[in-house]
């Protein structure tokens, strides 16, 4: 019995011994509708001083060869079971010109996610409802107040960070149980580091598409992936 | 008695009656841009603001949103203080016991709605009931607004020289409605009806969905719009404004077409109220015409919120009128359920029995003698 149990930790440390990386691009079927200026925010006082020339919405961010940005692309099962570390690093949310950068993020469960104010002037970051049972917070970030690190016990896609002093502001987090994930650049592309060996579903996650689901089997050598959201 | 008639010291109670439903009427105002604006919580603390006693929170910080909220905080407690004057001032100047006690219960309910409103900000993200507190505060805020301000068009009427010398009259004549038409509880029904729709209305700004419904008379291009999971979907994917708002619902659809339905029976009701105060005495004429008058404004200013895609201005004279035509409303079913009762228990001494109830022509104003 004993020897089995050596072979089976073996066998299972061979598995994330072979491991790669899952790259791929998402593209988007049909036409979005087109962004908006945020007018409020170049009417602002303080946000209009600090933008650089027109600011429009970013809902739909659609890249070279209808590449889709902002997709959030996460291992949605295949992994079960399994633990995982929390990672020391933090991923960082900006207040930058009265805008959340990035706009779209992820993190692990109990990740700190360091939330900053690089504005000259004071935002309030609401954390409004929570599907997951994650705690929900509403705090205020003056000029030059220190980072500050919330964290997600739960999982949850999307956390919605809010400004309400510039109720344009919004900030997406993806909160996943696993260190599996990625946001799509503005062509649509994405690299999942380092996934075990194994079959995978992969989520492609976009806050306005959508959510497809993908089979995808990697091997050691990794895995390429091509995803489609569609707006009708 | 004519206004003019009677001292300065008992006239001001009318007046400052008057004054403080114009206060609450600009507070709730106020209150509809914030929730238009979306900016309720950029005041995350309460009673303070960002920590400071909210009456020395510097000017200089009320900037976005902030300012909205803030300043509708500020008013807010204002009328409290007005509200606490109007109260006591009451006690003296009013000649009726009801009117004085509903002076009380404006100030008991200026300070409930003061506490709620804290509450709105505070529990904001507490489940109360299975609903969001951001929600359950956030509709019980706006429709105890709407009580407190129909209480004060009450008083309004209630310190009004020219409704007490009307009322005694027709408390002193027998016999009384003969010519008239008796509309007093077709007016409470009416203003009942209001109240459904503010409260569905309240409901539905509070779950910031944005227009649950974006054109209109159609909706999403048909009489009674789809809401498979599909439709919802599609929807939801083109819903791109500057604001985020969340997904819309099923059931928001619904709530959406329900509001709309209860605005057709209420203008057909305010046509047919129109039509029926030609009967009345020219005052009653026309103030009940001209509350109908309200609804066709406020039809205008629905369809007009729609077609501009909620703008923050048009939301909130459609909340105002609103308001309006509540307040407006409750004050003439008092003023006709009050002028339509029964004569027996018109007779009487002067401050003999019930001041609710008794005749009291020659003190239409100010404590009987």
């Amino acid at each position: 019995m004993k020897q089995f149990t050596s072979i089976a930790a073996l066998a299972a440390g061979a598995t994330t011994l072979f491991a790669g990386d899952v790259t791929g691009t998402v593209t988007l079927k049909g036409t979005p509708p087109p962004e908006k200026p945020i007018a409020p925010l170049m009417a602002d006082v303080n946000c209009g001083k600090a933008a650089k020339g027109t600011v429009t919405t970013r809902h739909y961010v659609v890249g070279s060869g209808s590449g889709l940005g902002n997709v959030f692309v996460y291992v949605k099962a295949g992994l079960d079971g399994k633990k995982f570390d929390v990672p020391a690093t933090k991923p960082v949310i900006d207040q930058v010109a009265c805008l959340y950068e990035p706009y779209v993020t992820g993190a692990q469960t109990g990740q700190a996610v360091e939330i900053r104010n690089s504005d000259a002037f004071l935002h309030n970051v609401n954390f409004m409802k929570s599907e997951a049972g994650n705690t929900t917070f509403n705090f205020a970030q003056g000029a030059g107040a220190k980072p500050v690190d919330k964290t997600f016990p739960n999982q949850e896609v999307f956390v919605k960070l809010q400004c309400n002093v510039h109720p344009w502001m919004f900030g997406y987090i993806g909160v996943v149980s696993n260190p599996y994930f990625a946001v799509t650049d503005k062509d649509g592309k994405f690299t999942l580091k380092g996934l075990p060996a194994g079959k995978y579903s992969l989520a492609f996650k976009h806050l306005k598409a959508g959510e497809v689901i993908q089979e995808v089997e990697v091997k050691d050598s990794g895995a390429t992936v091509a995803a489609t959201l569609e707006v009708k | 008695m004519n206004p003019r008639w009677q001292p300065l010291s008992v006239r001001w109670v009318h007046y400052w009656a008057w004054f403080t439903f114009a206060w609450a009427l600009l507070v709730v105002s106020i209150g509809g841009l914030v929730t238009s604006k979306g900016v309720g919580m950029a005041v995350p603390d309460w009673p303070t603001t960002y920590g400071y006693n909210m009456f020395f929170f510097p000017i200089s910080q009320w900037t976005g949103g902030i300012f909205h909220e803030h300043v509708h905080r500020l008013v807010a407690s204002l009328l409290g203080l007005w509200t606490i004057v109007l109260a006591v001032g009451l006690q003296w100047g009013a000649a009726r016991r009801w009117v004085r006690a509903l002076g009380w219960l404006a100030l008991g309910l200026v300070v409930v709605q003061g506490v709620l409103g804290g509450k709105r900000v505070v529990l904001n993200a507490v489940d109360v009931m299975g609903i969001p507190g951001s929600i359950f505060f956030g509709v019980l805020h706006a429709t105890t607004a709407q009580v407190f301000l129909s209480l004060l068009a009450t008083l309004v009427l209630g310190t009004s020289a020219t409704f007490n010398e009307w009322l005694a009259t027709r408390e002193a004549s027998e016999p009384r409605g003969g010519v008239e038409p008796r509309m007093g509880a077709s007016l409470a029904c009416m203003a009942g009806l209001v109240f459904v729709q503010l409260t569905v209305a309240a409901s539905m700004r509070h779950q910031h969905a944005g227009l649950a419904v974006p054109d209109f008379p159609l909706a999403y291009g048909r009489l009674y719009p789809s809401t498979d999971s599909a439709t919802l979907a599609a929807i939801n994917q083109r819903r791109t404004g500057v604001v985020d708002d969340a997904p819309v619902t099923a059931f928001q659809v619904h709530l959406h077409m329900v509001h709309r339905f209860v605005a057709v029976v209420l203008v057909a009701g305010a046509a047919w109220t129109w039509r029926r105060a030609a009967r009345l005495g020219r005052g009653s004429r026309l103030a009940v015409r001209a509350w109908t008058g309200l609804f066709a404004v406020q039809f205008a200013l629905g369809a007009a919120t729609v077609w501009t895609n909620k703008a923050a201005d048009l939301a909130t004279a459609h909340v105002a009128v609103g308001a309006s035509i509540l307040a407006v409303g409750v004050a003439l079913a008092t003023m006709r359920l009050l002028g339509e009762r029964p004569v027996r228990m018109a007779f009487g001494p002067c401050g003999a029995t019930d001041a609710f109830i008794k005749p009291c022509a020659t003190v239409a104003v100010g404590r009987p003698a």
